[in-house]
């Protein structure tokens, strides 16, 4: 599909859809979201932009394998693991910590935002590889 | 111990990882460890024989009772010292003659971890542990017998050793976890505690008769006994360690560690008698009319195991004390002659008995080597070998009962095992001279220098038998029978019964040996009956049978497994369906109460959309507007997660329907359109399945929505959520932190689905 319409408004789309994707992700812990629909969504923008060009096109551009996105997320997920492994409570107990900033008040982070990154992170690879399987082989061109 | 195996382990495992460091003189250090192994045990000797056992544990999964337990008692010393002691004389042994073979580090490796495998089976006082080991020794004698893969023989030889040692060690852990029960234990002490609950429970008959086969399979035992002659396709120095000294004695090994706690009733007694008896005749029966040396040597080595399973089966103080003496025994006697066989065929280049003769004058030492361990085999004075006979005729004249019928036999075996070692010897070093290709010698001392250390002690220990009755035997035998006395070794016992069954043997084996010599007819007539008698060949039987299995699979294959994924769901939902219908039917399941209610304007609006989009999905005949329909069916379920307010349930619906409906657009663009529609009878079959399912669904929802949880698991992650985990998206919070773990297993499943089309596809498509 080779549409102008199409290619002029992913520009735009795409930056929305992988903001949203953020916002879904670091929000998640107290409002609608999550890493699985920030993961969703930032799929979503590259099947979006795949259909304004091709699956071809986008995979050439494509700065990472999504073979790599599975690993890093996953790697993430085994990441978050540690603290609590570490500090010696049982596994995967979540761990927290509360820098206190000068502006924001008192942030909470923990090792649940490092794990729901890491689902964020497959999930988008999984889509991508999806995706990117249904590029014509080289050799029936 | 441990320590020891580690020491083993790390020390070998190194030398074999840096092949630069050996060179060529790589079978050197397993050779070196193993003798370190020898001296160390001896030298346990006295500490044993005073203190008894020692045992040692080490913690690895307690929950279980899975401890690695090891024991060193007067009978794994006893086997220990065997295992460590023959091993090094192979080791030197195979240095020359694997000499000329391609890729001999494989074989020093298996044959190094073999003798580890072997040296942790017998310390072993853990069953789970000893299953484990043993299964090790299966394995590495399969990978042995098969070392000359690219011959069809060896690899149909491995394979069949394989089979039959592996299934009998998989009965043998069924016996072990039956029978494990009773004392909640696997560790042997625990069992040697509660062994008379073990007799007297209802599981001991089943449990045994699994044990046993595991150890009839690997100590070859009619009518297992075949796959022995067949292994010997491996190379010599294996015959000679695995498949005679050591390996085919686990079975032996583990009966006389059982004895104490599963010994002693009449089942016991007669099955494990019986098959000693059978194997034992077999064994000799056909030794004799076998043409190939290793061939005689292996139905010899089936004669010793029957002798060896019969005696643990009788379990008196003499049939254990015999039992003892008779395993050294035969090590000694049978790893010589295998290395001797291995020899001879090297140095001649045949090892069919018919071409072979005269070998004494070539090979003089060899002569005088074979010499004694044929004496030995044949039970004559003054070899170790004529003790352990004579041990083994008392051991049957004081039995109560059934001694006679077993004299009878085991006297009638010996004269065949006479006429075996003494006509073979004449034949192939004293018959008439053959023509070789090249004048057999004798270059290569190392492959001599086993063998003679071996037949040199056979023979010293036949003349004084101290030396090994007041050590080795006399600290074993309490463990294979509370209670024992000391066991007293001499070779005059007097004018008595036994002396009287001596005679008896030696004149008739000499006298069939002088026929077998003189008559060379009688032998041929022998074989001629022999084939007709025993037309089956249990070896060839077997291979068919695991071809014809082969086949069948191969055949059920087709049928089940067809490829087309419409019928993989197809079976998967009629299965499911028809048997939740099985049980709604059947189990009297109460059926839930229906309460129709109706809700406000927006669901009926919903269903009257969702509907008809189904109805059409199933009726059109182009695929873009059924993907499109059930588009519509999933944006209306999401809309209805909306209506409850499940927000999170209702975004994940709406991304996934979307992304689902793009791939399938982008796929469906490159598909032509359907050329053949499904004919009437498919689509009332397909209608069948879908309504069976869907009901079943619906009934799991009406149920689901009664089940009476006496107080929801929801309401404790609801209070929970903000105070121990921080979050307010209660969903979000279960996903991440309170089942995280369901998580990360989804996640997982995810990627492997990925994973497998990136193998499927990226074969076609280029890398991804």
């Amino acid at each position: 599909m080779n549409s102008v319409i199409l290619q002029i408004a992913e520009k735009y789309i795409r930056w929305l859809l992988l903001f949203f994707a953020l916002t879904a992700l670091l929000r998640g812990h107290h409002f609608p979201g999550g890493g699985f629909i920030a993961g969703l969504l930032a799929g979503l923008a590259v099947v979006f932009r795949s259909l304004a060009y091709s699956e071809e096109k986008v995979f050439r551009d494509f700065p990472v394998r999504p073979v790599t996105l599975l690993s890093a997320g996953l790697i993430m997920i085994l990441l978050s693991f540690l603290p609590a492994w570490l500090t010696n409570r049982p596994f995967m107990t979540g761990v927290w910590v509360k820098p206190v900033l000068p502006l924001a008040g008192e942030l909470k982070l923990g090792t649940p935002l490092v794990f729901d990154t890491g689902i964020f992170l497959s999930v988008t690879g999984v889509i991508l590889l999806f995706l990117f399987s249904l590029k014509i082989p080289e050799k029936w061109k | 111990m441990h320590q020891a195996l580690l020491i083993y382990l790390t020390v070998g495992g190194a030398a074999f990882l840096f092949p630069g460091v050996g060179g060529k003189r790589r079978a050197l250090v397993p050779a070196l460890l193993l003798a370190g192994f020898f001296l160390f045990f001896l030298f346990k000797l006295p500490f044993i024989a005073e203190t008894g056992a020692w045992h040692q544990v080490i913690l690895w999964i307690p929950e279980l009772g899975l401890n690695l337990e090891f024991l060193l008692d007067g009978l794994s010393l006893f086997m220990v010292i065997l295992v460590a002691g023959i091993g090094a004389l192979v080791f030197l042994y195979s240095r020359v003659y694997m000499k000329e073979y391609q890729e001999t580090g494989r074989f020093y490796l298996y044959l190094f971890l073999f003798a580890g495998s072997m040296t942790g089976l017998v310390l072993s006082a853990n069953l789970i542990q000893l299953f484990i080991f043993w299964e090790l020794t299966s394995v590495l004698s399969f990978l042995l017998i098969g070392f000359f893969h690219e011959k069809a023989e060896a690899r149909r030889a491995a394979f069949q050793s394989l089979y039959i040692t592996g299934f009998g060690g998989l009965c043998m852990l069924a016996g072990i976890i039956l029978l494990g029960s009773i004392p909640g234990s696997y560790s042997l002490p625990a069992w040697l505690a509660s062994s008379a609950a073990i007799r007297a429970s209802s599981f001991y008959v089943p449990g045994l008769l699994l044990i046993l086969v595991g150890a009839f399979t690997k100590s070859a035992q009619f009518p297992f006994h075949f796959w022995l002659p067949t292994a010997m396709k491996a190379p010599a120095p294996v015959s000679a360690y695995l498949h005679s000294a050591t390996m085919v004695k686990a079975g032996f090994f583990l009966l006389a560690r059982l004895a104490p706690v599963l010994g002693g009733t009449p089942e016991w007694k007669y099955i494990i008698s019986s098959v000693g008896v059978l194997t034992m005749l077999v064994g000799s029966y056909l030794a004799i009319s076998q043409k190939d040396i290793k061939s005689i040597l292996a139905y010899t080595t089936i004669n010793g195991l029957g002798i060896l399973v019969l005696l643990i089966g009788i379990n008196t103080e003499q049939s254990a004390s015999a039992a003892l003496i008779f395993l050294f025994v035969h090590a000694m006697y049978k790893a010589t002659l295998f290395m001797m066989a291995g020899m001879i065929e090297k140095k001649t280049g045949t090892r069919d008995i018919d071409r072979l003769g005269g070998l004494a004058r070539h090979m003089p030492v060899s002569f005088i080597i074979a010499l004694l361990a044929a004496l030995s085999m044949a039970g004559l004075p003054p070899m170790l070998g004529f003790l352990g006979k004579e041990l083994i005729y008392e051991a049957k004249v004081e039995l109560p009962g059934i001694n006679f019928p077993l004299l009878v036999l085991g006297v009638l075996s010996n004269i065949l095992m006479v006429a075996v070692s003494l006509a073979f010897l004449y034949k192939i070093f004293l018959g008439p001279p053959r023509r070789y290709a090249v004048a057999p010698d004798e270059k290569g001392w190392l492959l001599l220098a086993g063998p003679a250390v071996l037949a040199l002690f056979s023979l010293v220990l036949g003349l004084f038998p101290d030396l090994i009755g007041n050590t080795l035997i006399n600290t074993a035998l309490p463990v294979m029978h509370a209670g024992a006395g000391e066991v007293d070794l001499k070779i005059w016992h007097g004018v008595n019964t036994v002396f009287f069954l001596s005679l008896l043997t030696v004149f008739f084996g000499l006298l069939l040996s002088w026929l077998i010599i003189r008559k060379t007819t009688l032998l041929e007539a022998w074989r001629r009956m022999n084939n007709a008698i025993f037309y089956i060949r249990f070896s060839e039987l077997f291979s068919a049978a695991i071809d014809r299995f082969i086949a069948f699979s191969g055949r059920k294959e087709k049928v089940m497994q067809h490829g087309y994924h419409r019928y993989y769901i197809l079976t998967i939902v009629s299965f499911t369906a028809l048997l939740m219908w099985g049980k709604v039917i059947l189990g009297g399941v109460e059926w839930p109460e229906m309460h129709v209610r109706v809700e406000s304007f927006f669901i009926p609006v919903l269903v009257g959309v969702m509907v008809p989009a189904v109805l059409y999905s199933t009726l059109t005949r182009s695929r873009m507007a059924a993907i499109i329909d059930m588009g519509v069916v999933g944006y209306g379920i999401s809309l209805i997660y909306m209506y409850f307010s499940a927000v999170d349930l209702a975004i994940m619906q709406i991304l996934v329907e979307t992304l689902t409906v793009v791939i399938f657009v982008l796929v469906l663009q490159r598909l032509p359109r359907f050329a053949i529609l499904s004919t009437r009878r498919t689509r009332i079959r397909d209608l069948t399945v879908a309504l069976v399912f869907g009901s079943v669904m619906t009934m799991v929802a009406l149920f689901a929505v009664q089940a009476n949880v006496p107080k929801p698991v929801s309401e404790y992650f609801q209070d929970r959520s903000l105070t121990d985990a921080f979050g307010r998206n209660v969903v979000n919070v279960i996903l991440v932190d309170f089942r995280a773990f369901d998580t990360l297993g989804e996640t997982v499943v995810l990627i492997t689905a990925a994973l497998g089309i990136l193998v499927l596809i990226g074969k076609k498509t280029g890398k991804i």
